[in-house]
């Protein structure tokens, strides 16, 4: 199998022996976790096996792999044209190295960890990949896309920076031009009836994911934040229908833990919000330095979590241009700090930190991320206005910084839970 | 309840090892020492000279700084981090002090105190060395001067020659080739003092300016520094006697807290003025 994705077979077994000791040490000594992270626990563990294989299987089947980086790439058009869309990782320092060959070293990680994956040949996901889609969110992004298209093609959604009238109309447009690369590499027409099916199905995802994310208001939290992340981010790989089974499976249990006062926290542990940046496979480090202290993470204000489900498509419209009317809808209502003027991410932090009954906020940034960088100064200001104690932590894949990370989170720690 | 109540606070630093022990009427003893290979076994030992093993029925001891968690494995019962400490070892000496400027061996710190000891903000320096004590002991290497008399040495300077790189690796080969053209040196130093100075009065305004300020650590005992401060802040900074202990303390007044929930002293020297504060709302307590 690894030979027909031309794998660089050594360094690709390094990275698994890696990522194996890694897991079982964050995930795998958790205390009190709901049986059924079993699933998920072995979905990761068969990241680079038994779903490669499927993938494989449905490429034979005549289907085709859309690898993507970014919410704003509606998987729903993708599985309607016959494709799968895969969430493709970044989250690694192990290929930053090579991908400094080609970037400049003072780039976020996300983008060179992606960059190098491709380059170094280890990532059996991105080797699969029929085509990339990418999007114009940030700058790194847009120019690395150039770059990427040398080694797999590569098309380019062009994402506004502004939710005006103008900018939707460009987002929607560029919607259309999705249907047709989709349509040419699907060899099929993008049906009214595949559409609506999509919608459902990843409507159907987002719900069982927000039912989760809804236990996680209890205090205490009857879920790690960790074992939360690495749902959030399995939901970017893993088959839609089976996923939301096993998340419903989860929050069914969960259920019943709330109910015998069953949590993997004390019950006075202080409750932190993460917000900002995504956290990818397998980049687990805030939160386990955080859970590591005695915090409870009970949210991400992130794509990897909230920002994935927040919203639903309408599954009402009546034709294909409605049904592209209401993706864009959806999609554009996306609270990325890629938009200016952008309160609406700024009043949604504050809400989810007050229904998530947050006693602090950690903002999380990667190294040379302008945008949620820069955005920070907002959000600082609106949390502190609400009466949130804020951290701000900006960070990249290394282990270099933990032990200065760890001494601030537990100031705060000490600040906000004297 | 034991009947003497005692407690230890150990700070282990990244350059220095210190104990502070108190009680309830004050301080009792304490020691600052060169942290070299084996700190943890320095402290220990030194602690047994004053009398303090490890075993049962000994006084609390809470350990913080850069080596804290090392500490705790055989030394301490509890930690506490720099921040904390700070906070809690300036209130004790000086209760109407707002903010708290440290600097360290590896970590500059600025730390915002509300009326009751504790913080409720908090800056440091991000991984790289610049604006540290680190730094000074490079930048003081290029003139082959002591670290120790670094700071009077700028301060004799008849001009100042601006420093403009942050980066310790650049600022010192910028120090070296303006040292190999024939610049004064004194100037210089005075430079790389204003760089450090100039740092830190960025962190001090991120948080908010408040008032009165407390200067520790071993930066503290650099006249340099503490003149440039005061001129860029505009008032008089607190540099308490011994500045390098005032995290060893806090550990010690944490200690003693958790053992009998004693309040802190009265201070002997109030500061004249009075808690003026920005941007941010003070908590009023006291
Ligand atoms: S942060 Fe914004 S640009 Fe980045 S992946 Fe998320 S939605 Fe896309
Ligand atoms: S983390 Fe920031 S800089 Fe990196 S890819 Fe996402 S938006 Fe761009």
């Amino acid at each position: 199998m690894w030979r027909s994705l031309n794998i660089d077979l050594d360094p690709h077994c390094n990275l698994l022996n890696v990522l194996g000791q890694v897991y079982s040490d964050i995930y795998l000594k958790q205390d009190n976790r709901p049986e059924a992270m079993e699933y998920f626990d072995f979905v990761l563990s068969e990241v680079h096996g038994l779903r490669i294989r499927e993938l494989l299987e449905h490429k034979a089947r005549g289907g085709f792999i859309a690898g993507a980086f970014c919410l704003f790439i509606p998987d729903e058009l993708i599985l309607a044209a016959g494709g799968l869309p895969i969430g493709l990782c970044g989250g690694a320092d192990l290929t930053i190295s090579k991908a400094e060959e080609y970037l400049p070293r003072n780039i976020c990680p996300l983008i060179k960890s992606s960059v190098g994956f491709k380059l170094a040949k280890i990532c059996p996901y991105f080797e699969s990949a029929d085509f990339l889609l990418g999007e114009t969110t940030c700058d790194g992004k847009k120019k690395a896309w150039e770059i990427l298209n040398d080694f797999v093609p590569t098309r380019v959604v062009q994402v506004p920076h502004r939710k005006d009238d103008a900018g939707r109309g460009v987002y929607r447009a560029e919607l259309d031009r999705l249907v047709k690369m989709l349509e040419e590499a699907g060899r099929t027409k993008i049906s009214f009836d595949a559409v609506k099916k999509a919608i459902e199905l990843m409507n159907n995802k987002r719900r069982a994911l927000a039912r989760l994310y809804e236990t996680r208001k209890c205090q205490p939290s009857p879920i790690s934040g960790k074992d939360a992340l690495l749902i959030s981010q399995v939901a970017f790989y893993d088959d839609v229908a089976r996923f939301t089974a096993s998340v419903d499976k989860l929050t069914g249990e969960l259920t019943g833990r709330i109910a015998q006062g069953i949590s993997p926290f004390a019950k006075d542990a202080p409750r932190i919000m993460l917000s900002g940046c995504p956290s990818v496979v397998p980049n687990w480090k805030l939160h386990h330095i955080i859970e590591s202290l005695g915090a409870a993470v009970v949210v991400e204000e992130a794509c990897t979590g909230t920002r994935y489900f927040e919203t639903l498509v309408d599954e009402s419209a009546a034709d294909l241009n409605a049904q592209l009317d209401a993706l864009a809808q959806r999609y554009l209502s996306i609270n990325c700090s890629c938009f200016t003027p952008n309160h609406e991410r700024t009043e949604q932090i504050i809400q989810y930190a007050q229904e998530y009954h947050a006693d602090g906020v950690i903002y999380n940034t990667l190294q040379f991320c302008h945008t949620y960088n820069v955005e920070y100064a907002r959000v600082e200001k609106a949390l502190k206005e609400a009466g949130f104690p804020v951290l701000k932590i900006e960070t990249d894949y290394t282990a270099e910084d933990a032990g200065q990370i760890q001494t601030r989170i537990e100031a705060f720690l000490e600040r906000i839970k004297p | 309840m034991p009947q003497c109540m005692t407690s230890i606070g150990i700070d282990l630093g990244s350059r220095t090892a210190k104990y502070v022990i108190l009680n309830q009427s004050g301080l009792v003893a304490f020691q600052v020492m060169d942290g070299g290979v084996h700190p943890l076994e320095k402290l220990r030992r030194a602690l047994e000279k004053e009398g303090i093993m490890k075993a049962a029925g000994r006084p609390g001891i809470v350990a913080t700084g850069y080596g804290r968690h090392l500490a705790r494995k055989d030394l301490a019962d509890q930690t506490i981090t720099e921040i904390k400490a700070f906070a809690l070892g300036a209130h004790y000496l000086y209760p109407d002090v707002r903010m708290v400027i440290d600097i360290g061996g590896q970590d500059t710190k600025v730390i915002a105190l509300d009326g009751n000891g504790s913080f409720d903000n908090f800056g440091i320096n991000d991984r790289c060395a610049a604006g540290t004590g680190r730094f000074l002991e490079i930048m003081a290497h290029s003139f082959e001067i002591d670290i120790g008399q670094f700071g009077a040495f700028a301060l004799t300077a008849g001009g100042l020659i601006k420093v403009t790189s942050m980066c310790t690796v650049f600022a010192e080969s910028e120090v070296i080739s303006l040292l190999a053209k024939g610049e004064d040196p004194q100037s210089i130093a005075l430079g790389v003092h204003q760089s450090v100075v100039e740092r830190i009065e960025t962190m001090i305004n991120r948080l908010g300016r408040r008032r009165p300020i407390l200067f520790a650590g071993g930066g503290a005992l650099n006249p340099c520094l503490v003149k440039l401060l005061e001129d860029r802040l505009g008032g008089n900074l607190i540099v308490p006697e011994n500045p390098q202990i005032i995290g060893a303390l806090g550990a010690a007044v944490y200690a003693l807290k958790q053992e009998s929930g004693v309040r802190s002293r009265e201070p002997e020297a109030r500061s004249q003025e009075s808690g003026e504060s920005d941007q941010w709302p003070v908590i009023s307590g006291q």
